[in-house]
């Protein structure tokens, strides 16, 4: 009994009227124009330097590089970084390409990737850390699991419910991106081409398969992989709610692990069986840009694999534990 | 040639040897009893005796250690959907969703149920009371008005049983009286009612049968009169002449006097007596006495028969159980 569309309409409505997507809208609507009078700052100081010539600013940006590169105080993980971007630089400048075309989809493309490891985890735990626990704290539970509804149904259409709410925010923010920051960049940019395929092997980049998409198709790619990862941190994110009463509680769990991955893929190099830890793996996209991954032996495949790994593990938790559980507060 | 009477106790819910262990210790020791169609059965126990655990394991938020739970017919541990289509409940306070309005709420409980139309939704709504307010938000609600709320959800799917836990509570006298007819109205319409609480009194105002749960075991079940005669009851004095009066009572061996720390009656029921005179008399006995006193130039303020508390009525209905 009770249909799964009708349980989903009900869970979509009560996130809708509790507000939480219209909080983040309002917070998106806050943010972006601050970091895109930051970035026309950025182009400003560009413009004045270099009187707009990027290749100047290319070469310049290559002989930084290359001139820390010599440096003896600078640690070995950050000297192979540097070298992976000089060849990058090297490889934009060769084939007569801005890597920064100062327009919306640009903007767009920065914003997405530095969001995907901090920003869109918490905007999407804003609501996954709220679905389950809050329903407990408040005590509705209790109307909601004596309905003749199996539980597995209700947790069912609680994850659907925070799959579209997902989607919904990943599309919010890019939207959102893109029309702002075109006020001041323009909205052109989607054809401008973006190598991807740059391999990291130890210092090395491999440019073998190295090939040019429109900014396009770039950004439909990073958007694909960063609903992914925000799905597991959705996904995690309703286990701990399931697990855990409160909803402050559930949800500075869970921010405390996001932040930690980020804190730890700065420092783990070294640690090598961390890559294998959920949060560490969060930043897909750049693997598109071919920045080297935090800790050797990270591939786009392997970072799949392992959240995929999480969010299954997180899915069948949550779901042994709601089905099985007493109510007794 | 027994239907009549079978069809007239039809069984609508039926508990059988209940069990429940919470972290190794057992809070539900052995609890059954049958609720009948069209009665108002009442669960009586005392604060943390088991009854909220029981009527969690009624409605499937706990898991029965051991026991059976039928609904209807239906085992509620392997058909918790079919059986949860027959009951509507209350466990403890009425919770809803306070960030939307009433009528959203039920609309929200409405769509987890098939069958349940716009007109059903209008008619809980009449039939609770709240047509002023039922679009307006939650949190403006009193705690009658969620009560309320809480009733109209339950009633959605017109069920054969409806589960309140403790209903009273937080209740003002006014609303108490109304949720007690209310109560009465519902039974009459052939719904069986299971109401929990831990007030001798309400049960008695309210309820046709009653369980009596106590340390996680039910220790009696019966008819409300019959269970409340075997405690007796007492007739409380109060008099101008208090002094002389009790010698009048000592006089007579068919009165006697309970002393103050002898009775265990409610303390909430006492306040504002001043001198009473607490004793044990037939009922047929009190115009003659009062008579007599009048007689003897004592003015009589009041007269009344007060019930003995739960936990007299838990004594005497556990030494029955050793005598018997």
């Amino acid at each position: 009994m009770g249909n799964l569309l009708a349980l989903v309409q009900n869970e979509t409505l009560k996130v809708w009227k509790k507000k939480r997507f219209a909080v983040i809208v309002l917070i998106l609507l806050i943010l972006i124009p601050v970091f895109v009078y930051a970035q026309m700052k950025i182009a400003q100081t560009n413009e004045e330097q270099f009187k707009g010539d990027w290749r100047a600013n290319l070469q310049d940006r290559i002989s930084d590089n290359t001139r820390a590169l010599s440096s003896d105080r600078i640690p070995e993980e950050w000297k192979q970084w540097r070298r992976a971007l000089v060849q990058q630089l090297q490889y934009y400048l060769d084939h007569d390409v801005n890597p920064q075309t100062p327009n919306a989809v640009t903007f767009t493309k920065q914003f997405i990737d530095n969001a995907v490891n901090l920003f869109i985890p918490l905007m999407v735990l804003a609501i996954a850390s709220d679905l389950v626990s809050s329903e407990r704290s408040t005590g509705t539970i209790k109307m909601l699991l004596t309905r003749p509804v199996r539980r597995w149904r209700i947790l069912l259409s609680k994850l659907l419910t925070l799959s579209l709410y997902v989607s919904l925010i990943i599309v919010t923010t890019i939207a959102l991106c893109y029309l702002i920051s075109g006020v001041i960049f323009g909205y052109s940019g989607w054809d401008a081409p973006v190598f991807v395929g740059f391999q990291v092997n130890g210092a090395e980049v491999d440019t073998a398969n190295v090939h040019a998409v429109t900014q396009g198709v770039y950004l439909l790619m990073q958007a694909g992989l960063v609903w992914f990862a925000a799905m597991v941190v959705a996904i995690i994110g309703l286990m701990v709610s399931v697990l855990v009463r409160s909803t402050a509680a559930s949800f500075v769990t869970m921010m405390a692990t996001i932040i930690a991955g980020t804190i730890l893929s700065a420092m783990a190099s070294s640690w090598t069986n961390a890559k294998y830890i959920f949060n560490v793996n969060l930043e897909l996209s750049s693997y598109l840009r071919g920045t080297p991954p935090p800790i050797e032996g990270m591939t786009l495949g392997f970072s799949l694999a392992v959240l995929g790994i999480w969010g299954i593990g997180a899915l069948f938790v949550s779901f042994f534990v709601f089905t099985r559980q007493d109510i007794l507060n | 040639m027994a239907t009549l009477a079978q069809a007239e106790r039809d069984i609508v819910l039926s508990v059988q040897g209940l069990k429940k262990n919470i972290g190794g210790k057992p809070i539900i020791r052995n609890v059954s009893f049958d609720v009948f169609a069209g009665e108002i059965f009442g669960f009586l126990g005392p604060n943390g005796s088991g009854k909220t655990t029981t009527i969690r394991m009624l409605v499937d938020l706990v898991k029965p250690t051991a026991g059976r739970i039928l609904v209807c017919g239906d085992d509620i541990g392997a058909h918790p959907e079919r059986a949860l289509s027959h009951v509507g409940c209350i466990v403890e306070n009425p919770e809803m969703y306070s960030f939307m309005t009433g009528w959203e709420n039920l609309e929200h409980f409405a769509r987890m149920q098939r069958g349940i139309t716009r007109e059903r939704i209008a008619e809980v709504v009449e039939i609770v009371g709240l047509d002023q307010r039922i679009h307006d938000k939650v949190k403006t609600y009193s705690l009658g008005m969620r009560q309320r709320l809480g009733i109209a959800q339950a009633l959605l799917c017109k069920p054969k049983l409806l589960i309140l836990d403790e209903p009273t509570n937080g209740l003002d006298p006014k609303g108490i009286k109304e949720l007690r007819e209310f109560i009465r109205m519902l039974a009459g319409t052939g719904m069986s009612l299971f109401i929990s609480s831990h007030l001798l009194s309400e049960i008695q105002l309210m309820c046709d049968r009653v369980a009596i749960i106590a340390h996680g075991e039910v220790i009696a079940v019966g008819e409300v009169d019959a269970l409340v005669s075997q405690a007796g009851s007492y007739t409380v004095w109060q008099v101008d002449n208090p002094e002389e009066t009790r010698r009048l009572f000592e006089a007579q061996p068919a009165v006697r006097i309970v002393a103050e720390e002898e009775h265990r009656i409610d303390e909430t029921i006492q306040s504002g007596w001043q001198d009473a005179i607490v004793t044990v008399m037939d009922e047929a006995s009190v115009s003659a006495w009062v008579n007599k006193l009048v007689g003897a130039g004592i003015g009589v303020r009041s007269v009344q028969r007060v019930a003995p508390s739960l936990e007299e009525l838990f004594l005497k209905v556990t030494e029955g159980e050793t005598i018997g």
